[in-house]
């Protein structure tokens, strides 16, 4: 893999965020709703139930780690869609980039655009709501990393489905995330799940970062094997989503769909 | 019966495309097409529309895959090495205009950057100069006239100084001197780089001004090849645009009859 054609992938997104910073706006707009949303209902929570669980850290700690996954996904997803939108797909397909110069390069987009969202998320959380993460200590790094690779591995197959179906398919990904969050147990123990949703909650790395963070918020050791699991598991879910990706951009070049490429041409 | 330019040899062409074949379910779109673009020379590809020609730059520039056949730039197999070759390779086309969301500048860097230009800063002032886009190069290029838009993408055409250009019609948006100047400054291209042109164009005076050697296609065959000065009379017509009407409306006779 060559650094400047990663860096150019960066650079543009660099570009559009500079020529129009409205487009900043979404990075940290709806993840600030939810944290100051959610941060309130755990501050009702906390008033009136007398139960011990600290809602603010389960509940909020859970919306910031689960937006910063789909911030991920949108990231990486969005930046695809640049290519969509201006109809690029010639220039760059037909240039020496290679496919996993692209994704790489989407994905450092992402990664950067979903800092910069965690670090409102963080801003707002910390402060005001008094959202502490001290009890999940250094394997926050661990989770963060988990969540980060499914994110990741969420925007590639989102771009796939792009690409494979048509403009208009865009519709169908940006309500991935929320399609997932019952299975990934993000709110409440997986053992509330029916047995069949647990079953697909095993699949999903998320589901293990939740039940993880819960159980160290209630006090309890930390497992590494379900971490373990987790950080396997999105490692392999990303790579299966590369495969993806490129089988459908194959079929593209083989059908004739990459050089045609436009909301008027796809069906 | 035509006069065909003389190649240098095979490993030395700048694009080599052997029995190129490209099926669309039971369409077939290019028939056992086989051409040569030599170093510094440009050649037309013509023919109506739907001959084949766009289908052939784009499996030139690998966003389409071939059903059979073999297509070399320089010696390199673009099958084979997709990245390598078109990192010799660039075009510029009506259909892919560069991003309008980006600057003038903005798209030469981003796109430089993919090319891996040595010295980008300085390339990029010399196309700004050339094209005379300086006044430019900080509009978004969606605002851009087309005659504008035409020239940035030559000027991302020609980035990484490639050593084999396509050019799907680079002059149909542009006024008669810009056309000019634009046939001008591809001739001393092809002339001082030795830059091999793949042109497709609409226009048969344009042709005839600017292409050492043209390819009249039909039915994704190649029908007729030679001279675009001397070809007319060799075929008892006037001039290029006389020979194009005529090969568009006969039916098609088998290419080896006409190829001589």
């Amino acid at each position: 893999m060559r650094f400047a054609p990663v860096a150019a992938i960066l650079l543009r997104q660099w570009y559009l965020l500079r020529g129009s910073p409205v487009r900043a706006l979404p990075m940290f707009a709806w993840v600030g709703i939810d944290i100051v949303l959610w941060g309130f209902i755990a501050r009702f929570l906390n008033s009136v139930s007398a139960a011990e669980i600290d809602f603010t850290a389960v509940f909020l700690g859970a919306v910031l780690l689960w937006d910063l996954c789909g911030r991920v996904m949108q990231g990486l997803t969005t930046a695809f869609l640049e290519d969509v939108w201006t109809r690029n797909f010639l220039n760059l397909f037909a240039s020496p980039l290679r496919i996993s110069e692209y994704v790489a390069g989407l994905v450092l987009a992402s990664i950067v655009t979903s800092i910069i969202g965690l670090a409102v998320m963080l801003a707002l959380a910390l402060p005001v709501f008094g959202l502490s993460f001290l009890a999940l200590g250094s394997h926050l790094l661990l989770f963060l990393l988990v969540l980060y690779g499914f994110g990741v591995a969420l925007g590639i197959v989102a771009s796939a489905l792009v690409l494979r179906f048509g403009p208009a398919s865009e519709w169908l990904v940006w309500p991935i995330p929320a399609l997932l969050s019952p299975f990934c147990a993000v709110f409440y123990p997986l053992a509330i799940l029916p047995a069949w949703m647990r079953a697909v909650a095993h699949a999903l790395p998320p589901s293990y970062v939740f039940e993880g963070m819960r159980a160290l918020l209630q006090g309890r050791p930390f497992a590494p094997l379900p971490a373990l699991a987790a950080l396997t598991l999105a490692a392999l879910e990303i790579a299966l989503a590369g495969w993806c990706f490129v089988r459908v951009y194959r079929r593209a070049v083989r059908t004739g769909l990459l050089a045609r490429y436009s909301a008027e041409t796809v069906s | 019966m035509t006069a065909r330019r003389e190649h240098p040899s095979d490993s030395a062409a700048a694009l080599r495309v052997r029995d190129l074949r490209k099926h669309y379910g039971e369409l077939l779109a290019v028939d056992g097409v086989s051409f040569e673009v030599a170093p510094g020379e440009i050649v037309g590809l013509l023919g109506p529309n739907g001959a084949g020609k766009t289908t052939i730059i784009n499996t030139v520039l690998a966003v389409l895959t071939p059903t059979s056949g073999t297509i070399r730039i320089g010696n390199v197999d673009v099958a084979r090495q997709r990245s390598l070759a078109l990192a010799r390779t660039n075009f510029a086309a009506v259909y892919a205009s560069l991003p309008g969301n980006l600057t003038v500048a903005q798209n030469l860097r981003f796109f430089g950057l993919i090319y891996r230009v040595r010295g980008l800063g300085r390339r990029i002032e010399e196309l700004l100069a050339q094209f005379t886009l300086q006044a430019l190069r900080n509009t978004k290029c969606g605002v851009l006239s087309s005659g504008e838009l035409t020239r940035v993408s030559l000027a991302k055409a020609l980035l990484n100084r490639p050593r084999l250009l396509l050019l799907d019609e680079p002059t149909a948006s542009l006024d008669p001197a810009a056309a000019r100047d634009i046939r001008a400054a591809i001739r001393m291209l092809a002339r001082d780089t030795h830059c091999g042109v793949l042109w497709t164009s609409h226009n048969m005076y344009e042709v005839e001004e600017v292409c050492d050697r043209v390819l009249f296609l039909s039915r994704g065959r190649i029908l007729l090849a030679g001279e675009p000065r001397t070809l007319p009379h060799e075929h008892g017509v006037r001039n290029l645009e006389e020979l194009f009407i005529q090969l568009a409306r006969e039916p098609l006779a088998h290419p080896a009859e006409r190829l001589g």
